[in-house]
């Protein structure tokens, strides 16, 4: 069982995997890092995200590597749209109730494609699904190398957007000192809606990634999210470096405790790291004092 | 000079790289108002937290009453006789003002009847007789330090410690709730507080403590501390030593 | 004494709904109602009055039914001491649970995720190992008498969880009327400033918690009596720990009737689009998650502290005048 030539593929596996749960903890601990607050709809959202990449394929005939160039826009759209007219004046800016207003929406989101689409599992066929590349020590799969790289692209891009731009300033204004920015003119509402759909576009990135070795169902999401959420918490919420690292760490954990437990009880193992980690230290890695 | 009834001993709270407070050492004797002034950011508030247990202190201790009390927690505090009121004023706001007050009522009084009639005197001689049944968010900004005052008052404290209570009153509010501050040390409570109004300074505090970049830098009476050079020059208020003295005399 | 009128009254009155309403349908979807009314009831303690909003409470619900089968189906106990033994030990968890969590000083969106993962550790558990029938779920046997707490008639366990919902409303009343409830509230509309007063906020939450948990145990305790089948989706599932949050939300927060009103209303609600709309998996929760999106941007406080924001500005209009032994109504 510890022989290198199952362990270090078991590892790699892991960092690659970690590379999609660093995506959709990405778009969480953002979201977190700007309106403090955790987006319980990001599970549905991804969800849905993986519904839209499916249909892209059956219907348009998108291979999800090009259906995503549609698909970020049209998430970052809904994300904004939700946030700024929803979620912002649903709560009243009350922090217990963003927690409701976000259950209630990831309720309806999901409930809303079970009823369309019903709970049976799909799948897509592309090509390069299992095809693998040969470096030499072990051979990986394609989807997986993909994934992994466009991750790192992504984070580079949003770093970009958070330096340079102004939007991404103004964001970073946003997060640090409410009202402060406020006072000098900032649109706080615009930044929050911005950075939720900025959020909501990793989700959907993470989908077209995914979705050629995953599969697609109503509760999928759910079930991804809760292993970001611990990925966010370990990492620091709001630390997007926090995020990455915290996602490789979860990823190696999970292959590895798959590879010697199971299937099933592998999830438990993320749990307790979740609730030991919140008792212990809930600022996480890397983040500040919550 | 009798022991005093709050000693704290070279105080000292870091945050991260930073020293918030540094070394300080105060006292307040029993029954007198006792002030702690200094300019913004010098951490006043902070020691404050630290006295009324709210932030951990890294080195130094608190006494009270001659027993120690460093690292207890806020409401273990609150049973010895310790209360505080915040810079921010902090009601309940989904309660009324008499629910408000009986919070506070409650600490001494288990049953819910005796808590109530202490909760009413309370409000009444604070001036919210009035207000009892309204809801804690209808009061103006007066109202609200009131009411923070009766809150604290109802615990039966025997020292409070009352954060920037002036801060955002225009004069005329002033000088209505000094006179509250007064009845309070004529009930025989120990006042610490926190001040930038300095009118208010010079007419309440018996002694007074300068706070500056976390250390002490001056003590003793309004008079003399308000003309110390060193104090003056960290509010860098040049001139602003004379202009007091010239005010208080006449 | 008197402040608890109102409850005999509300109790008195659906009491006697069994004896004119004969349907079974009807009588089970009351019954239905009436549990989630419990379980719902059990939340608004902690997050109702306390502040503190749990999105497990599935972790309760479960581990009373979970209990009280296990201990009947493996070992013979009988079904009264086992429904007691299933609230004991649920409030014996929320205690351990609260202590942990409270000390460590989570709040707010925190406290929630803990909750959350708490129920699904707890779901994932149970849906493997064999004492709680793994996969397959645990089959009460059909045995109708009082010693198996079983009975033919609907009407009986239409009374039982009336009784049970009758006494919860009774502790949710003692609660808002006692020295641990004025500091339960005080702690959540805001801890410190309720620590400065001498509330131990740590305590006081772990508390509520432990009684929270009790309460929405019972329930979970009830389900299994009725249906004789408990699996984990059942037990554990988010199901239970939305709807647990959903009526006193809907009903009013933080207050004793709250829950009732909720859960006669949600339930309702899901009948009628079950009716509207066929038996499709989904439609009810999709009303339950508009109806909960809805009612926070329009009535915060619930449709029982909507009304009674109503009554407070008509009240101020002609001049207020409680005594001193009243100090809010409602």
């Amino acid at each position: 069982m510890l022989s290198p030539a199952i362990l270090i593929p078991a590892i790699i596996n892991g960092l690659l995997i970690g590379a999609i749960y660093a995506l959709v903890a990405l778009g969480l601990t953002l979201i977190y890092g700007v309106l403090h607050i955790i987006n319980f709809a990001h599970g549905a959202l991804l969800s849905a995200a993986l519904f839209a990449a499916f249909f892209a394929f059956r219907l348009l005939g998108l291979d999800p590597y090009v259906a995503v160039f549609l698909l970020a826009p049209a998430f970052f759209a809904l994300g904004y749209a939700l946030q700024r007219f929803l979620i912002g004046p649903a709560s009243h800016g009350d922090d217990r109730n963003m927690l409701l207003v976000t259950l209630g929406i990831a309720i309806i989101i999901e409930n809303a494609l079970l009823y369309a689409f019903r709970a049976d599992t799909r799948t897509i066929d592309v090509p390069y699904a299992f095809q693998t590349i040969d470096f030499g020590f072990t051979f990986l799969a394609v989807p997986r190398v993909v994934g992994f790289c466009a991750v790192f692209a992504v984070a580079l891009a949003l770093w970009v957007i958070m330096t340079f731009t102004d939007t991404g300033r103004a964001i970073r204004a946003v997060a640090k000192e409410k009202l402060g920015a406020q006072l000098a003119g900032i649109d706080v509402a615009h930044v929050y809606a911005v950075t939720f759909g900025l959020g909501t576009a990793c989700v959907a990135i993470a989908a077209c990634l995914l979705i050629p070795t995953y599969y697609v169902n109503p509760r999928v999401g759910d079930a991804f999210v809760l292993v970001a959420f611990t990925i966010v918490v370990l990492g620091g919420m709001g630390s997007v470096p926090g995020a990455l690292v915290g996602a490789l760490l979860i990823g190696v954990a999970e292959s590895l405790s798959g590879l010697f437990l199971g299937e099933s009880l592998g999830q438990i193992g993320i749990f307790l790291i979740f609730i030991v980690v919140l008792l212990v230290r809930p600022s996480g890695l890397f983040g500040a004092r919550a | 000079m009798a022991e005093p009834l709050l000693a704290v001993n070279d105080v000292t709270c870091r945050f991260g790289g930073l020293l918030a407070v540094n070394a300080a050492s105060l006292a307040a004797q029993a029954g007198q108002i006792t002030a702690l002034i200094g300019p913004n950011g010098a951490g006043k508030t902070t020691l404050f937290s630290i006295i009324s247990g709210f932030v951990r202190a890294s080195q130094g201790s608190v006494y009270f009453a001659g027993q120690e009390v460093t690292g207890e927690p806020p409401h273990r505090l609150a049973r010895r006789g310790i209360a505080r009121t915040f810079q921010i004023v902090q009601p309940f706001v989904g309660l009324s003002v008499r629910e408000n007050i009986l919070v506070g009522a409650h600490l001494h009084h288990r049953k819910r009847d005796a808590a109530l009639a202490a909760a009413d005197q309370v409000g009444h001689d604070i001036g919210l007789g009035e207000m009892l049944d309204r809801p804690a968010d209808a009061l103006t900004v007066v109202g609200r330090k009131r009411l923070e005052l009766a809150r604290a008052l109802a615990t039966e404290p025997k020292l409070l410690l009352l954060d920037e209570v002036l801060a955002g009153l225009n004069p005329s509010e002033i000088r209505d709730i000094v006179p509250v501050i007064r009845d309070f040390c004529r009930r025989g409570i120990t006042i610490l507080m926190i001040e930038h109004v300095m009118q208010a300074v010079m007419s309440l505090a018996e002694h007074v403590f300068v706070l500056a970049e976390g250390r002490i830098i001056a003590q003793g009476s309004p008079a003399k501390v308000v003309a110390d050079p060193l104090v003056v020059e960290a509010y860098l208020g040049r001139g602003a030593a004379a202009k007091l003295g010239a005010q208080h005399g006449s | 004494m008197r402040s608890l009128f109102p409850i005999a009254a509300v109790l008195a009155v659906l009491a006697v709904v069994p004896f004119v309403v004969h349907s079974n349908v009807t009588l089970n979807f009351l019954v239905v109602a009436l549990m989630i009314a419990l379980a719902g009831q059990g939340w608004n303690i902690l997050g109702g009055y306390g502040g503190q909003y749990s999105f497990g409470h599935a972790a309760f619900f479960g581990t009373g039914a979970y209990v009280t089968a296990i201990l009947q189906v493996r070992y013979g106990v009988n079904a009264w001491f086992g429904f007691a033994a299933g609230i004991a030990a649920a409030a014996a968890l929320g205690g351990v649970l609260g202590a942990l969590v409270f000390r460590s000083g989570l709040r707010g969106s925190y406290f929630a995720l803990v909750t959350l993962a708490f129920a699904e550790v707890l779901r994932i558990i149970a849906s493997v190992t064999p004492v709680t029938g793994a996969g397959v779920g645990i089959l009460i046997q059909l045995d109708l008498g009082i010693r198996t707490l079983q009975f033919q008639s609907r009407a009986a366990f239409y009374w039982i969880i009336l009784a049970l919902v009758g006494v919860s409303l009774v502790i949710a009343r003692l609660i808002e009327r006692s020295r641990f409830g004025a500091w339960l509230m005080a702690v959540r509309e805001n801890e410190d400033a309720a620590r400065a007063l001498g509330v131990d906020a740590s305590t006081v939450k772990t508390v509520a918690m432990t009684i929270s948990a009790a309460i929405t145990a019972a329930a979970g305790c009830f389900y299994a009596q009725y249906f004789l089948f408990v699996d984990s989706g059942i037990a554990y599932g988010t199901w239970i720990s939305v709807e647990a949050l959903l009526t006193p939300i809907i009903g009013g927060v933080g207050t004793v009737f709250g829950p009732l009103l909720g859960a006669l209303v949600v339930k309702t609600l899901g009948e009628g689009a079950k009716l509207l709309a066929g038996d499709a998996p989904g439609l009810d929760l999709i009303i339950y998650g508009a109806v909960l999106v809805l009612i926070i941007w329009i009535i915060p406080r619930g449709l029982i502290g909507g009304l009674a924001n109503a009554r407070k500005l008509l009240m101020r209009r002609t001049g207020p005048a409680t005594s001193i032994g009243e100090a809010r109504h409602g």
